[in-house]
């Protein structure tokens, strides 16, 4: 270990709570989105447990309707959406283009505080005894019909938006203004362009979410006709506004992961990416086409035919940019000198799964069968498949590959692969059945239903009690390895990239000297700089 | 255990193969593609696995030719699938000329059916097998969805505006019902049935029902209970539009736009007469907001509909008539 690492360089709760250090927010981020992440998780075990038989009895349907509820809007606004760009981006942005921080270090903090707020709005609501509306917040249930705690969880959600605004803004401007001499666009890491394209959406379709919920709130409280047609208003506006954000945020979750990817199997693979222009401008794409496709949530919900066709069609064409990069990734492992290493079965993970999700995309794109599978376990299969498959992979391949950099340590290798194949198997056992009940006609959200669909039920229970080991299986050996871990020196992985340059865990200011970058990103013919075998 | 278990559902309308048909395109596409990107994976990540621990990879930056196929190929199947869907959700939201209409009202946490004979039902629809039946739906409160699985289709049904779901059953049998969208507590208990009947039993079910006379003759008594017959009278006299023959006809509003009168027009010139006054007539309507529930509306919207003065197809016999109605649109 480096006698002086940005961990050791004060003590003490204040010099956590009061930092600047974009490693230390992450690692505030990374403690506060892990909380969120085991409370949600804790929902959907009550939620497939009672979903073992067909009857209401494990808890009420009024309880039952929490659980799924906080599930959501916890696992997506506290959890998915920051997880990779707040935890190991913070962490990595500045490092990956040669800064000693991000542009904007106070705010960085700022957005962590931000995020504790909407944080403790949405436990809040937990506490005082839930809310039932769905995270989707659908109206005029949400504005009228609903007597839960509506309010404090969308200002729990309004609230957390401006950290991800904060962030997204930071990013963008650290990525224009502080990358080091030689650092040009076409020499940064994929992980780069992919946390760029993330944060102009965060930037660009977080403040119509804000203003959404505040329109809920405000419909709630003051009886303003927005959303309930009794005051004039139109319910399905509601539903237009909330997915122009709500659908680009599943490429906020799910762009940082495909980012991760081309990280680990570049360095896994020892290898340039395969096109790499080509899935850095697919991550362009993604991020603008993402904004076009609204309406394909909407197929059943009575627009115009003709919307109905522009959003279909749209949406096929955003499936092109991910099956590009699809493609590149598998095309990056032809003649690379390929490891077995815990991030990469997560990135080979990552890609199963997230072909499997984006290939249902399709049937959902395909607007005469969306009619039949949308609303049921189809749709859930498919988005856990994209969010959970694809985003968590991602993020767990990603925390294991740069734990090294993070902690100074080594995570122990066996039970990282074991946990890897665990986590592979409990999610598709848990979520491939559940395309199966969606094609049947099982409807979402449902409390109890018919006794035929128990058996896929029950497989997907059984799965899910094998992923929640899989689970808590990186959380304790991580946290075990802080202490315990082998020492890893700068670059345990003989991997490129300027973070593997400096030191683990690195100095606070990350570079002594500011370095001048001479070559591309993943050149692996030239000796690998630190790389001890 | 797997006795029951079904993997996939049962079909009972003209709409269940063209989806069924779509569907298993899509699965052969995908399952093609997963085994391929799999396929590539395992064998890549055998071969060339890592054997001295210093090697690194080939010096490869990448390959036109394969871009553009791997951009081409996956665009043209998608165009296909786009077209495919495209034209199934056509049929779906196109109902025939002829349907047998019924009106569906949805509240927290039950349907409710009006037959035009007259005839209601809670949770539970009867119709007769090879008949296109077109569904008239609104909800009393939040937003519901009427699913039928066993028909492939779906519809949400929207507080505030009709929407329309149509389905010709072609089997006879029970066939379940669910509410597909979240409204509330008690969402999963919002299921029913549907009753596919052949066309001799549903005659005999008809006849057994009806105790109140038609929807429309409903609407006609509670048009006179509620005085809308005082200004909107037959003869143009009256300070209201004349009704006779008005449903379904394009007419000019005062700010110089027209509008086609459907049931959405009549619905808010019930309940916002002000919003959209016809030309040369004055906003003196009085508000109906409040005073008359949803089930009440669609009697008035039947019975504007019954004046409209087009043939309406008609049995012989008042017991056993079967309400067709000749869209016109």
């Amino acid at each position: 270990m480096p006698p002086r690492h940005y961990l050791n360089n004060g003590y003490g709760i204040s010099s956590w709570l009061l930092t600047r250090d974009h490693k230390r927010i992450a690692l505030l981020y990374l403690a506060s989105i892990t909380l969120f992440f085991f409370v949600g998780g804790a929902f959907a075990v009550l939620i497939r447990l009672e979903l073992a038989t067909p009857a209401g009895d494990l808890v009420s349907d009024e309880t039952y309707n929490k659980l799924f509820t906080l599930h959501g809007v916890m696992m997506v606004f506290f959890f998915l959406i920051p997880s990779i760009p707040a935890t190991l981006g913070n962490f990595l942005v500045p490092i990956m283009i040669g800064a000693k921080d991000l542009a904007f270090p106070k705010l960085n903090l700022a957005s962590w505080y931000i995020y504790v707020l909407g944080g403790v709005f949405t436990l809040y609501a937990l506490v005082a005894g839930g809310v039932d509306t769905g995270w989707t917040f659908y109206t005029p249930f949400s504005t009228v019909s609903s007597t839960t705690n509506v309010i404090p969880t969308a200002l729990g959600v309004f609230i957390t938006g401006f950290s991800s605004i904060l962030t997204g803004l930071n990013f963008i401007v650290t990525t224009h203004r502080m990358r080091a001499p030689g650092m040009t666009w076409f020499r940064m890491p994929l992980f780069m362009w992919s946390m760029y394209a993330t944060s102009l959406i965060m930037v660009l379709g977080t403040p119509v979410i804000a203003i959404t919920i505040l329109l809920v709130a405000v419909e709630r409280l003051f009886h303003f006709g927005f959303f309930d047609p009794r005051l004039g208003g139109d319910p399905v506006l509601f539903q237009h506004l909330f997915w122009f954000y709500s659908h680009p945020a599943v490429y906020i979750m799910v762009l940082p992961s495909m980012g991760v990817v081309s990280e680990l199997v570049a360095a896994f693979c020892r290898k340039q990416v395969f096109g790499y222009s080509f899935v850095a401008f697919a991550s362009l794409g993604i991020a603008v086409l993402g904004f076009l496709v609204w309406g394909h949530h909407m197929f059943v919900a009575g627009q115009s035919v003709y919307a109905a066709l522009v959003f279909s069609i749209l949406s096929f064409l955003v499936a092109i940019p991910s099956a590009i990069k699809v493609f590149n990734w598998t095309a990056t492992m032809y003649r690379g000198s390929i490891s077995w290493q815990t991030p990469m079965l997560y990135a080979i993970g990552f890609i199963g799964l997230f072909t499997i999700g984006g290939l249902t995309g399709l049937f959902l794109a395909a607007v005469g069968l969306d009619v039949h599978v949308t609303d049921t376990y189809f749709i859930i299969a498919h988005f856990h498949y994209i969010m959970v498959g694809g985003t968590l992979m991602g993020y767990l391949g990603g925390l294991h590959y740069w734990w090294p950099k993070i902690s100074g340590r080594l995570y122990p290798e066996f039970l990282a692969k074991l946990s890897a194949g665990i986590i592979f198997l409990g999610f598709n056992l848990t979520f491939f059945p559940q395309f199966l009940l969606g094609y049947l006609g099982m409807p979402r959200r449902y409390h109890a239903y018919p006794p035929e669909f128990q058996v896929l039920n029950v497989l997907s229970s059984a799965g899910a009690s094998i992923l929640g080991v899989g689970y808590l299986l990186p959380m304790l050996y991580l946290m075990w390895s802080l202490r315990y871990g082998r020492i890893s020196g700068a670059n345990p992985w003989g991997a490129v990239g300027l973070e593997w340059t400096i030191a683990s865990p690195p100095p606070t200011e990350n570079f002594s000297e500011t370095p001048i970058v001479t070559w591309d990103a993943y050149d692996y013919r030239k000796p690998v700089a630190g790389h001890v075998a | 255990m797997w006795t029951g278990t079904p993997l996939f559902p049962e079909s009972a309308s003209t709409m269940a193969g063209r989806v069924d048909a779509l569907y298993f395109f899509l699965l052969a596409v995908s399952i093609f593609f997963s085994l391929l990107i799999a396929g590539l994976i395992v064998f890549y990540a055998i071969k060339f696995h890592r054997g001295d621990p210093n090697a690194v990879g080939g010096v490869i930056h990448g390959g036109m030719v394969l871009e553009v196929t791997w951009t081409v190929v996956p665009f043209l199947i998608t165009m296909v699938i786009f077209v495919w869907g495209a034209s199934v959700f056509f049929a779906m939201s196109r109902p025939p000329d002829e349907t047998l209409n019924i009106y569906v009202v949805g509240k927290q946490w039950m349907w409710k059916f009006q037959h035009l004979d007259g005839q209601r039902e809670i949770n539970e629809l009867h119709v007769p097998v090879g008949r296109p039946v077109k569904l008239i739906m609104t909800s009393e409160d939040v937003i519901h969805d009427v699913f039928v699985p066993a028909f492939r289709v779906k519809a949400d049904v929207v507080p505030g505006r009709y929407t329309h779901l149509w389905f010709q059953p072609n089997r006879p049998g029970h066939y379940q019902l669910f509410c597909a969208e979240y409204c509330g507590t008690r969402h999963s208990g919002m299921i029913g049935q549907v009753v596919v009947m052949e066309p001799s039993e549903y005659q005999t079910w008809l006849s057994g029902g009806a105790p109140e006379g038609s929807l429309a003759s409903a609407g006609a008594k509670l048009f006179q209970d509620l005085a809308c017959n005082t200004c909107h009278r037959p003869d143009a006299q009256g300070r209201g539009p004349v009704l006779e023959g008005l449903f379904g006809n394009t007419v000019q509003l005062q700010n110089g736009e027209t509008i086609t009168v459907d049931e959405a027009y009549v619905r808010e010139s019930i309940l916002q007469p002000a919003a959209k006054v016809m030309a040369g007539f004055q906003p003196i309507m009085p508000t109906f907001q409040g005073l008359v529930t949803e089930e009440q509306l669609l009697e008035l919207i039947e019975y504007v509909k019954s004046l409209r003065g087009l043939p309406q197809v008609r049995g012989p016999q008042r017991g056993s008539r079967v309400a067709v109605e000749v869209q016109t649109r």
